[in-house]
């Protein structure tokens, strides 16, 4: 069987999603053996340019030249992944869709923010097709491998649609609510194992919203501990902000 | 003949970011040598007015994944200070501990992934698997340990969990403490092979003097985590007065700013730090750069990557004397908080202005908070290392460049190239924008 063709590109972001890929270790070179990378600028010089069966994409859009960039890619790419939340939902990025777009480029580069011209900040799939989404800031690695599996099958990935806490629960932490802190986990969608709060950290929403955010066990949750859902959607802005596009 | 060269290397691949080296001989002259700096902005300080202090390091380690740690650590030392928070003394040690695997994390990725293609004369780290595979599983091995220590330590390293502002919110046991020590040990063999290998790369010999900036203290420690700013030209100033050492300024070409101090560049990173503070390294990491020949004050930029190997082996062996402390030292178990976004007010807050100085792998970056009554941040600045070494890249460009013009564009491409990837430098990071001034 021949070896699919892929690349890996990077748009607005921290690169933080490539970088679990080097993370894997020895086990990286397995995944490198099954595929043909042909273009990763992060780690090499080689240039390719042309057909490609599968496309990594990392980070958001921000700008006209980054619209134009995904466009072409896209044409040339047989099946897109999106990893990471700055792709699949805008993630951090789209904070910056809470100010006017003069006002924070005034912010950041004075006088001469003329130079950088930005757009509102948009998931990959706002912008073209999408065939697979890996969610998370960063992502998570066994459903990157998963979901790398299946795409090379070319079988569907679906990511869970039920909220951290499930994952959470099973994972027998006690409940930042009962410890006072508010959490976002019922209503973020699980597939990370409930990562932060495994570490005594609440979770921040950074897989995005369960499709049905007002599903049973969230409101119950919020109902239990008198929090109001726009203290919730408000701290959901952090990686969720993207959402209003659609 | 007089010569012509043109040369505009489009997205230096292999670096972290997006960088163009432009660089317009005419007539044997050099007209034009520029480092462009055309990422897409992400516009990080403003999207912070208006969020919680207690969000801050969640938000700026998502500058860049390399990094995260040292964001992490520069964010939550800015935070504390504008609220007035001093950290325990088993809170600062585990942050120490911390930097150290951030620092040989990023050292080693960018000894092995980024710089020894070239040395080793392949286009990348790609076909090194087949040509040397021991080397590349070495690579692999060590950086998938530094990974997986700190897992251990602080939920994962892109981008750390339990490192928040007032300290931590789990705590390694005692087994994750044995875990991490038995990790440590396991790679310094492959630490030791590491040195061999760096030994026998050859690094071009070009010098250029400048000056050298970074952290500096009066006690033994090399100064990481905690230290006034200092410099090879003499310059020592507080923290709080780092606008007065970067003195930035902006460049048409280029969305990172410029910044100098003494003269019309300076430089930060591995070989700054080795530069003024090499007599504090761990005794094993002064070994190794007597017998590769390194010593202060050196002004081979290409060196670099030899001090950030020296480097990795100092934080190896200082990472490890942590960790020996903490095993007949037990940490005190009632220090992990809950915190969340603070909105209990758990942790009391106040209005004020707060600066976090930390020697991350690229140099010292700084972070600035001004707060107001209520905790939220009014005013936030971040500069990086990245752009502090701009403009000494770019003059250590036209003195190379002049240097090297009768040989092929081929070569001087790679060596201008070699040059920049040298510094290590994230471009990623350094388009995360400078806050031109605070209004007031
Ligand atoms: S999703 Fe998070 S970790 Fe991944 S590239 Fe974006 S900011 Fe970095
Ligand atoms: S609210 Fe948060 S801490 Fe509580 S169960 Fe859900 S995910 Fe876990
Ligand atoms: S717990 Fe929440 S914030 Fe943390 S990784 Fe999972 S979805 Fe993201």
């Amino acid at each position: 069987m021949k070896k699919p063709k892929v690349g890996i590109f990077d748009f607005a972001c921290c690169e933080g999603c490539q970088l679990q890929i080097a993370n894997m270790g020895e086990d990286v070179l397995s995944v490198l053996g099954s595929i043909d990378v042909l273009e990763w600028r992060e780690v090499m010089s080689e240039k390719w340019g042309k057909k490609l069966d599968i496309a990594i994409i990392e980070g958001s859009i921000t700008d006209p030249h980054a619209v134009k960039r995904i466009k072409q890619i896209r044409k040339k790419a047989k099946i897109l992944i999106a990893i990471g939340s700055c792709a699949t939902i805008g993630g951090v990025n789209g904070m910056k869709n809470n100010f006017g777009l003069d006002d924070i480029r005034k912010y950041v580069y004075g006088d001469s923010y003329r130079f950088f011209p930005t757009e509102l900040t948009k998931a990959v799939h706002q912008v073209v097709k999408v065939d697979y989404f890996v969610h998370g800031c960063p992502m998570y690695i066994p459903e990157f491998v998963a979901l790398i599996k299946a795409a090379l099958q070319g079988i569907p990935y679906y990511p869970p649609d039920y909220p951290v806490c499930v994952e959470c629960k099973l994972n027998e932490n006690v409940c930042m609510y009962d410890r006072q802190v508010t959490c976002l986990g019922p209503v973020t969608r699980a597939g990370c194992n409930s990562w932060c709060i495994n570490n005594g950290n609440i979770c921040y929403g950074c897989r995005g919203m369960v499709s049905n955010p007002n599903e049973k066990g969230a409101q119950d949750v919020l109902a239990k501990y008198n929090i109001p859902m726009e203290l919730i959607l408000n701290k959901m802005n952090m990686y969720n902000k993207c959402r209003e596009l659609t | 003949m007089k010569k012509n060269v043109n040369i505009n290397v489009e997205y230096i691949t292999r670096v972290e970011g997006h960088g163009n080296i432009v660089i317009n001989v005419k007539d044997g002259k050099l007209e034009t040598c520029r480092l462009d700096i055309v990422e897409a902005p992400r516009f990080f300080e403003g999207m912070l007015r208006g969020r919680s202090v207690f969000e801050a390091q969640h938000i700026t380690s998502r500058i860049c994944g390399i990094c995260a740690c040292g964001h992490t650590l520069a964010s939550i030392q800015a935070a504390e200070d504008a609220l007035g928070i001093i950290p325990t003394e088993q809170t600062t040690k585990l942050r120490k501990l911390l930097l150290d695997l951030e620092m040989l994390d990023s050292h080693i990725l960018h000894i092995y992934v980024l710089v020894a293609p070239d040395l080793l004369g392949v286009k990348s780290f790609v076909p090194l698997i087949q040509t040397h595979g021991e080397v590349v599983r070495r690579a692999l091995r060590m950086k998938k340990t530094c990974n997986d220590l700190c897992d251990i330590l602080v939920g994962r390293h892109v981008h750390p969990i339990s490192a928040i502002v007032g300290g931590f919110t789990k705590l390694p046991r005692l087994k994750d403490i044995d875990a991490m020590l038995n990790m440590l040990i396991s790679i310094r063999h492959d630490m030791d092979e590491t040195v061999e290998l760096a030994a026998t790369l050859k690094f071009p010999e070009f010098e250029r003097d400048t000056e050298y900036v970074a952290l500096v203290s009066d006690d033994a420690e090399y100064p990481l985590l905690m230290g006034d700013i200092g410099s090879t030209d003499g310059v020592r100033m507080h923290k709080k007065e780092y606008r007065k050492i970067t003195n930035e300024f902006v460049v048409p070409h280029s969305s990172a700013k410029h910044t100098k101090l003494s003269r019309e560049s300076y430089a930060v990173g591995a070989l700054a730090r080795f530069n003024l503070n090499a007599e504090k390294l761990h005794p094993k990491a002064k070994q190794i750069a007597s017998a590769v020949g390194l010593k202060p004050k050196c002004i081979n930029p290409f060196l670099n990557t030899v001090a950030q190997l020296v480097e990795s082996v100092h934080c190896l062996e200082h990472a490890t004397g942590i960790l020996e402390d903490l095993k007949n030292n037990p940490l005190n178990y009632d220090e992990e908080i809950v915190v969340g976004l603070n909105e209990q007010r758990r942790i009391p807050v106040r209005a004020g202005n707060g600066v976090g100085a930390v020697e991350v792998p690229r140099g010292v970056l700084f972070h600035n908070y001004h707060t107001d009554e209520n905790g939220a941040i009014t005013n936030a600045n971040c500069i990086i290392p990245t752009n502090q070494n701009t403009a000494n890249i770019e003059h250590d460009m036209m003195k190379l460049v002049p240097e090297i013009l009768d040989k092929s564009e081929e070569e001087i491409t790679l060596a201008v190239e070699m040059l920049v990837r040298s510094y290590d430098p994230c471009i990623s990071c350094s388009t995360h924008l400078m806050n031109v001034k605070f209004v007031k």
